[in-house]
C-alpha cells in the first residue's frame, strides 16, 4: 500500500489521490461500488443513487462524495444492497423495459445490475408510461421507453460533442428526454452516429439502426462477466495497477 | 376565429420576445424571466417564441424546451384568456375548494385542467398559494383572489363570461388581509426604512451582533445565520451575492407573503445589512409565482429606495459601498426552496438541486460565495442592526433566540399571523387562536411533523419542535388519512425527478395511498409504505424526498385506525377491483345473478 492518504471502505484500506470521490478511488484501487449514472470519462451526476453507502454513518452517494482521509465507508451490506435492488426495481417499473426483445440486451447495465444484485421482480406496480419511440433519423433509433434520465447523452452531447443534441424537459415522473430541434425529432438534430453521446447510452434508448443483434445474445459483455467485474476492467488504473485480484 | 386570432398574434410574439429579452439585457441567466414574462403576455409561450428565445439568448433550443417544461406555470400549449388555479392545499380543501372548483367548472361548462372551447378560459388545481387563512383560494391570471364561496365563484363566472378585463373587475375581490393576530419583536418593528443600514454602519460590527444573537435560519433548517454570513465573507470568490428566499412554497405557510406586503422595507434593509457584513454588492429577491402580484409593490419600494440612496452607489453616503437588488419571479416550483435549487433556478435553469459540497456560501450564484436566507431571517438581522445581539439573545429559550411567526390555519376561530418570543407552547397557541376539539397539528408543514394531542405541551423551538412557520390545525371532524393523501399528491406533483428514489418513490407511494383509499389496501401496502420511506430517508437527493413519507408515517403512527378501516383484510389485493372489471360482461349479458360476480368469492 502506498504511503499516501487513505479511507476505509467495508474495512479495508482505499488509496486515493486529492480530488477523487469516494466511487473513483475506489474503481481505482479495484474495488467496485454498484453504480449507474456515473461514466469514468464524465464530471459525477449523483442522481441514480445507485453508488449509496454509509460514510461514517451518513448515506450518501459515492459518485459526488469527495474522497478524505480517514472516512469509513460501508458499501458492501445487506442494507444497501437491499436499497439498491429496491432502486433498480424502479428503475424498472417507471418505464417500460422488455429484456427478451430488446436490442441492448446482455449490453445493459440496467440489466446488468438487475443480474448482479439479484433482482428477481420489478416488485413494484409498472407505471407504464406512455413514450412513443422516435424513428425519424436514418440511421439512428429512439427508444424513450428504456430511457433512466441518467443524463450520460445530455452530458456527452454538450461536454465531448460540443452539440447539445440531448437535454431533458417536464419534472417529477414526467420528466423525459428531448432533443435540440424546433420539430423536436432526431433526425432534424445535428447528431451524428460517430457522437459521443450516441455511444454512451447504458440502456437501449439510442440505438443504431441496421446492425441488431450482430452479436448474438449469449455472447454479449455482461454476459460473459457481470458488470461488478467488467466495471472494474473499465476504471482509469494508474500504471502500476491496482490492487484488485 | 381561432386562426385569424394566431394569424393577428405572429408579429406579436417576435415583438413581445424582443422586448422580454431586451429588458433582461440578452442575458441567458434570466432566461426563466424572459420565458414567464413572454407567458403572461400570450398565456402560453408558443414554439415560435421558443426558438426565437434560444437564439437571441444564444441557448440550445433544448436547454431552452427543458426549462419551460419544468415549471407548472409555464405552458408551451395555450391556456384559457382566463387561467384560473384554485389552491389545492389541505386547508382549501377543508373550505370547500373541490365543491367549489366543480360549480365553476360546471358554470362555465368547461373540464378541469382542460381549455374551454372558445379558448376562454381554463380551470384547474395549483399547490398552496399561500391563502390559507382566508382560503378558499384562487389565482386568475397570477392574481389572488380568497375567501370563495358559492356566491364569489358565480361573481368570477359571469365576470369571465361577459369577458370584463381582470383590470376592471371589482378590486374587493382581490382584497389580501395581513390577519396579524399577535404581533412582537419583529412584526412590531416600528422601524423606519434605512434605520438598520445606518446602525450597521455603525462602530459596532453587525456581524458580530448577528452572531452574537445566535439568529437561526427561518427557513426551516435551522442552520445559525452568522456563521453563514462569516462563511461567506471569508471565502474566495470575485463577487458575492446576498439572496434572499422568498419562495415560501410549503403548504399552509403564509408569513413571508405579509412580510413582503407590509414590511419589504424592513426586509431590504436586512439584505442591505447582510451586503454589507459579508461584502456583497449584489442582492436577488426570489419571489414565488404565486406571488407575482407582489412583484411591482415591490419593485416600486425598491425604486423609492434607490432615490433616497438605500441602494445603489455609496449607500448612506458610505463610501464604496455598493448593493442594489433584483428581484426574479418563480414560475410554480416548491423544490426551488430548496437554495441551491433556487440558485439554479436564479441562474435561468431547471430548478434541480446541486450537489453538495461545495455549499453556496463557498459557490453559489454563478459559482460565487453566496448567501441564502429567508425573508424573516433577513428581517430579524434588519432588528438584531438596530437593537444588539444581546437583546435579541434575551428573547426565546437558549439555544432558540428571538420569536417566530406561525401561519395558523385550519380549524380554529381566528386563524391568521402569530408572533411568538421561542418556547411557546402549542398549547398556548391553539388557545390564542380560538380552536376546539383539535386532533391534530401539522407543524412545518408536510415536510414538518404531525402532532396530536399527547404533544400538545411540547414547544415550538429548535431543540423541540422545529419549524418553518406552518401551523395547520385539524379538529376531530377530520379525516387524517385523507389529510395525509393530500399531502402525499402534493410531494408527487412537485418532485423535480432528478433522483431515482424521489421521482419514482413519490408516485409509488401515491399508488399505495390511492389503493388504501379505494378499498384495496392490504398489510402488504403499509409494509410497502414502509419500505419506500426507507429508501427515501437513505437516498433522496434533497429535504423532499427524504420528507415525502413524514405525513403518511406520522399518521399511520398515531392514527392508525383511520388506516387500518380502509383495509382488506388479506395479505395482498391487486389494486384492480376485479369484480368491477366484469361489470361490462354483466351489462352485455344482462346477467347481474350471484353467479356474475365475484365479491361472494372473495
Amino acid at each position: 500500500m502506498s504511503d499516501g492518504p487513505t479511507f476505509l471502505l467495508d474495512g479495508e484500506d482505499v488509496p486515493f489521490a486529492p480530488g477523487q470521490t469516494v466511487l473513483q478511488a475506489a474503481l481505482t484501487a479495484g474495488r467496485y461500488i454498484p453504480h449507474l449514472c456515473y461514466h469514468p470519462e464524465f464530471t459525477p451526476h449523483g442522481s441514480c443513487k445507485l453508488c449509496t453507502a454509509k460514510v461514517n454513518g451518513r448515506t450518501v452517494a459515492c459518485c459526488t462524495t469527495p474522497a478524505e482521509s480517514a472516512i469509513e465507508v460501508d458499501s458492501n451490506t445487506q442494507e444497501l444492497n437491499d436499497l439498491r435492488r429496491t432502486l433498480v426495481q424502479m428503475l424498472f417499473a417507471e418505464g417500460n423495459h422488455f429484456c427478451p426483445s430488446c436490442e441492448k440486451s446482455g449490453n445493459c447495465v440496467l440489466q446488468a445490475l438487475g443480474y448482479d444484485l439479484g433482482v428477481m421482480t420489478a416488485g413494484f406496480r409498472h407505471l407504464y408510461p406512455d413514450r412513443p419511440v422516435d424513428a425519424s433519423h436514418p440511421e439512428l433509433l429512439l427508444d424513450f421507453n428504456r430511457c433512466v434520465l441518467c443524463e450520460l447523452c445530455v452530458r456527452a452531447s454538450r461536454d465531448v460533442d460540443g452539440k447539445n443534441v440531448f437535454a431533458l424537459s417536464g419534472r417529477g415522473l414526467t420528466k423525459h428526454l428531448i432533443v435540440n430541434s424546433e420539430s423536436g425529432l432526431l433526425a432534424d438534430t445535428d447528431v451524428a452516429v460517430t457522437d459521443k453521446a450516441v455511444e454512451v447510452c447504458p440502456v437501449g434508448v439510442i440505438l443504431r439502426k441496421r446492425v441488431g443483434f450482430a452479436v448474438p445474445i449469449g455472447q454479449r459483455r455482461y454476459d460473459r462477466r457481470p458488470i461488478s467485474a467488467q466495471a472494474l476492467d473499465d476504471a482509469p488504473r494508474p500504471p502500476d495497477g491496482g490492487g484488485h485480484a | 376565429m381561432a386562426n385569424s386570432q394566431a394569424a393577428q398574434q405572429v408579429p406579436d410574439v417576435d415583438a413581445l420576445v424582443r422586448k422580454a429579452v431586451a429588458r433582461w439585457r440578452h442575458d441567458p441567466t434570466r432566461l426563466l424571466q424572459v420565458l414567464r414574462e413572454v407567458q403572461e403576455a400570450l398565456n402560453h409561450v408558443p414554439p415560435r417564441a421558443l426558438s426565437l428565445i434560444a437564439r437571441l439568448l444564444r441557448l440550445p433550443l433544448s436547454r431552452v424546451k427543458g426549462v419551460a417544461g419544468f415549471y407548472s406555470f409555464l405552458s408551451t400549449e395555450p391556456w384559457g384568456r382566463y387561467r384560473v388555479l384554485f389552491s389545492d392545499n389541505v386547508t382549501d380543501r377543508m373550505q370547500g375548494s373541490e365543491r367549489l372548483l366543480a360549480e365553476m367548472c360546471h358554470r362555465l361548462w368547461v373540464e378541469p385542467g382542460k381549455v374551454s372551447e372558445d379558448g376562454l378560459v381554463s380551470v384547474a388545481t395549483t399547490s398552496c398559494t399561500g391563502l390559507c387563512d382566508q382560503g378558499p383560494g384562487m389565482l386568475v391570471n397570477g392574481r389572488p383572489i380568497g375567501r370563495l364561496d358559492s356566491e364569489r365563484v358565480e361573481q368570477i363566472c359571469g365576470l369571465i363570461l361577459r369577458g370584463v378585463p381582470l383590470d376592471d373587475w371589482p378590486a374587493s375581490l382581490f382584497a389580501v388581509e395581513d390577519n396579524v393576530r399577535r404581533a412582537d419583536a419583529l412584526l412590531g418593528h416600528g422601524l423606519q426604512p434605512g434605520d438598520a443600514i445606518r446602525a450597521a454602519l455603525g462602530p459596532v460590527a453587525v456581524l458580530e451582533e448577528v452572531k452574537r444573537s445566535n439568529l437561526r435560519g427561518r427557513g426551516g433548517a435551522g442552520f445559525t445565520t452568522g456563521i453563514k454570513w462569516e462563511a461567506c465573507r471569508h471565502a474566495t470568490g470575485s463577487e458575492r451575492y446576498v439572496i434572499c428566499n422568498a419562495d415560501e412554497g410549503e403548504p399552509g405557510t403564509f408569513k413571508d407573503r405579509v412580510l413582503l406586503a407590509s414590511h419589504a422595507d424592513l426586509l431590504f434593509d436586512g439584505m442591505t445589512v447582510a451586503a454589507y457584513a459579508v461584502g456583497a454588492s449584489q442582492g436577488f429577491v426570489y419571489l414565488r409565482g404565486e406571488y407575482r402580484y407582489l412583484l411591482d409593490r415591490l419593485n416600486a419600494v425598491l425604486e423609492r429606495r434607490r432615490a433616497a440612496n438605500l441602494l445603489g452607489a455609496a449607500i448612506c453616503g458610505q463610501p464604496g459601498f455598493d448593493f442594489d437588488i433584483e428581484i426574479h419571479v418563480g414560475a410554480g416550483s416548491y423544490v426551488c426552496g430548496e437554495e441551491s435549487a433556487l440558485i439554479e433556478s436564479l441562474e435561468g435553469k431547471r430548478g434541480v438541486p446541486r450537489n453538495r459540497p461545495p455549499f453556496p456560501v463557498s459557490s453559489g450564484y454563478l459559482l460565487q460565495p453566496t448567501i441564502v436566507n429567508n425573508v424573516e431571517t433577513l428581517c430579524a438581522a434588519a432588528l438584531i442592526a438596530v437593537r444588539g445581539g444581546d437583546w435579541y439573545r434575551s428573547i426565546g429559550t437558549l439555544k432558540s433566540s428571538g420569536t417566530k411567526i406561525l401561519s395558523v390555519a385550519g380549524d380554529c376561530a381566528r386563524p391568521g399571523l402569530y408572533e411568538y418570543p421561542f418556547g411557546v407552547t402549542l398549547r398556548q397557541v391553539l388557545e390564542d387562536c380560538g380552536a376546539s376539539h383539535v386532533q391534530a397539528v401539522q407543524v412545518s408543514g408536510p415536510s414538518g411533523n404531525c402532532v396530536d394531542e399527547g404533544d400538545f405541551d411540547r414547544r415550538i423551538a429548535f431543540e423541540d419542535l422545529s419549524t418553518a412557520g406552518a401551523f395547520t390545525i385539524f379538529d376531530t371532524s377530520r379525516d387524517m388519512f385523507e389529510v395525509a393523501h393530500a399531502y402525499t399528491q402534493f410531494f408527487a406533483h412537485e418532485s423535480c425527478g432528478f433522483c431515482t428514489p424521489c421521482r419514482a418513490g413519490t408516485s409509488m407511494l401515491m399508488h399505495s395511498m390511492d389503493k388504501i383509499r379505494d378499498g384495496n389496501g392490504t398489510l402488504h401496502d403499509l409494509r410497502e409504505i414502509t419500505r419506500l420511506n426507507r429508501v427515501l430517508l437513505m437516498s433522496a437527493h434533497c429535504g423532499l424526498g427524504h420528507t415525502a413519507c413524514n405525513p403518511i408515517l406520522d399518521t399511520m403512527k398515531k392514527f392508525r385506525p383511520m388506516y387500518e378501516r380502509r383495509l382488506r383484510s388479506r395479505d395482498f389485493a391487486p389494486a384492480f377491483d376485479l369484480d368491477a372489471a366484469l361489470a361490462r360482461a354483466r351489462q352485455m349479458t344482462g346477467r347481474d345473478d350471484p353467479g356474475a360476480h365475484l365479491e361472494n368469492l372473495t
